[in-house]
């Protein structure tokens, strides 16, 4: 059964294309991510989805209604946590969690046993008459994803949930939302670009680049992709010599080599490690440092957006580069 | 469609954070304060042309004063909407199963709703200061147009706020729409000093109507018979919100 299905959507900004044709289908119970670097078009998609926009072509539904003309009905089905904080400040957890559910038409009984169990999920429940404005970001998130959760929606829109939190927060904002996929049956739509988010919390991805899916399927599907452990080896001046010796042997896919180092495709590479060295220091050759790398979402991104393994070093730095800077915006 | 709950909550989320934001009250009362301190006392002798026969300054400052503090907190009601725009709360709204028509509702209610006490504390603030009510049965009738003032100008506020995206840009624009209108009201003296050519002006805004109706009432001095003030002022208060409604639902989140 299929909760949200899209076809062929279009949306432009000036000359810009947002979103080129995109189609895909999520379904019922699923988490599914959209994963690519900033400006790729994931939030749009994602607008268009929860009715803030309206595609120039093309369709989307969620439960069989039309984003554009039952937007009512789809919004009463939707919870949405945005990319950029949405809560009021100057209201108490509480509060924000009441407004919202009066906004979605909860009685009053309802929002009370309500709010008393996601405080409790999210183990906010001794902050909860508190001021926002006095949490720290990852409570903040946590609540956000709590209000969006209130008026029990069928489908959850996550954009970038864990952005600018650090590793232990995010850790466990990825609990929460396995625990509330699992223990609610929510449909789950994530939209990031932590490669390890979308490792450990999909179970379909969508790679997303220059406004189109470029790949889909699950995380595992599309690490087989790569086709092998990635095993670097430092061996000094006498990399075309190895080079030559390696070649035919240990069931290498591929071998490449950047300034000083040999960068080698194998399969369970974890165990040729020894062999490989032993091999190589009968040839008299020494090795100075051997580093493995198990095929991640991170190779597959950078497979598919056509940026080659030799480019990784630099592309994952300036990568960085962006992520600090937005978290020195927040 | 107008849903009633979503208005209600929009009003109680304006009254809670309004009281809690203890700066923005005294903020928004200091301005007529002093205006009303000093200006009703250093004018208290002066002979001000085209002042009606025994009537003192105080008299005709008060309905004035009490007429620029809801032209000044509504129209800023405004600002409240480009925070949420800019810290996301306009999102979570934008995604609620509510009309725009109820959003835009719901803020002019709970905008009004606060220009119109700041207004009543500054009358309250004036008996002191030698105000005499001109009829005590019929000054409560002065609740009317000051509920007419400020849903004229928060939809001003809506409609500024909707072209705009950042607060400094909007306070500017308001600037330069704001005192002009304050200035050609009469709230500080009587129109009929100005020269013929921007009393105009003075007549193509609405805050000239609501200062001579709130006189009429509180001060038993107008310029124009109340009704014709009155009417003025339904009509515009009536295609501001509509325009408000229009430009709110065309605007870009």
């Amino acid at each position: 059964m299929e909760a949200i299905i899209t076809r062929n959507l279009m949306k432009q900004f000036g000359s810009l294309i947002a979103v080129d044709n995109v189609s895909f289908s999520v379904n019922q119970g699923e988490i599914f991510g959209l994963l690519g670097p900033n400006g790729a078009g994931k939030t749009t998609i994602i607008n268009m989805l929860i009715t803030l926009l309206c595609p120039d072509s093309g369709f989307a539904s969620i439960n069989g209604y039309s984003i554009c003309s039952d937007m009512d009905y789809i919004r009463r089905q939707i919870g949405v946590i945005f990319q950029d904080p949405s809560l009021d400040v100057n209201l108490t957890a509480r509060e924000n969690l009441d407004f919202h559910g009066m906004m979605y038409g909860m009685s009053f009984s309802d929002r009370k046993t309500r709010i008393s169990e996601i405080l409790e999920i999210l183990e906010l429940s001794d902050r909860a008459d508190d001021m926002v404005e006095n949490f720290s970001g990852g409570m903040k998130r946590r609540l956000e994803i709590g209000r969006g959760l209130m008026h029990s929606p069928k489908v959850l829109f996550l954009d970038e949930p864990t952005l600018g939190l650090d590793a232990q927060t995010r850790r466990r904002i990825w609990d929460y939302i396995r625990k509330l996929n699992q223990q609610f049956l929510i449909t789950v739509i994530i939209t990031t670009h932590y490669l390890e988010e979308a490792d450990f919390l999909c179970d379909r991805v969508a790679i997303i680049d220059h406004g189109s899916i470029v790949a889909l399927d699950t995380p595992d599907n599309l690490k087989n992709v790569i086709g092998g452990d990635i095993l670097i080896l430092e061996c000094g001046e006498y990399l075309h010599h190895v080079l030559t010796l390696l070649n035919g042997t240990f069931e290498i896919i591929d071998m490449k080599t950047d300034e000083s180092r040999l960068i080698l495709t194998l399969d369970s590479a974890e165990k040729k490690i020894p062999q490989i060295i032993s091999f190589l220091q009968e040839n008299r050759i020494g090795v100075f440092s051997v580093s493995l790398k198990k095929p991640s979402l991170e190779e597959v991104f950078l497979y598919y957006t056509g940026r080659s393994i030799r480019e990784e070093k630099g592309s994952m730095s300036s990568h960085m580069h962006a992520m600090m800077a937005r978290r020195m915006r927040q | 469609m107008i849903q009633l709950i979503p208005i209600y909550v929009l009003w109680l989320r304006e009254m809670k954070k309004f009281f809690r934001m203890k700066s923005r009250i005294i903020g928004m009362l200091t301005m007529p304060f002093f205006m009303l301190v000093f200006l009703g006392l250093g004018f208290r002798r002066a002979e001000i042309p085209g002042l009606s026969g025994s009537m003192d300054y105080i008299q005709f400052l008060v309905p004035g004063m009490v007429g620029m503090t809801i032209l000044f907190s509504s129209s800023f009601t405004g600002v409240s909407i480009l925070m949420d725009r800019q810290f996301g709360f306009l999102k979570e709204i934008m995604v609620a199963p509510v009309s725009r028509l109820s959003i835009v509702i719901g803020r002019i209610i709970g905008g009004g709703f606060t220009s119109v006490m700041q207004g009543c504390v500054i009358l309250l603030f004036s008996l002191f200061l030698g105000f005499q009510l001109f009829d005590i049965v019929i000054a409560p009738m002065a609740i009317i147009f000051m509920i007419l003032i400020s849903i004229c100008f928060i939809s001003l506020g809506l409609i500024c706020a909707s072209y705009m995206k950042d607060v400094h840009g909007f306070t500017m624009i308001m600037n330069l729409i704001v005192y002009p209108i304050f200035l050609l009201s009469g709230a500080l003296f009587p129109i009929s000093n100005l020269p013929e050519f921007v009393r105009v002006f003075s007549y193509g805004s609405p805050l000239t109507y609501g200062v001579d109706g709130l006189r009429g009432l509180l001060s038993g001095h107008s310029d124009l018979p109340l009704i014709v003030d009155f009417f003025v002022l339904v009509l515009v208060a009536f295609a501001s919100v509509s325009v408000a409604a229009y430009a709110f639902k065309k605007s870009q989140i």
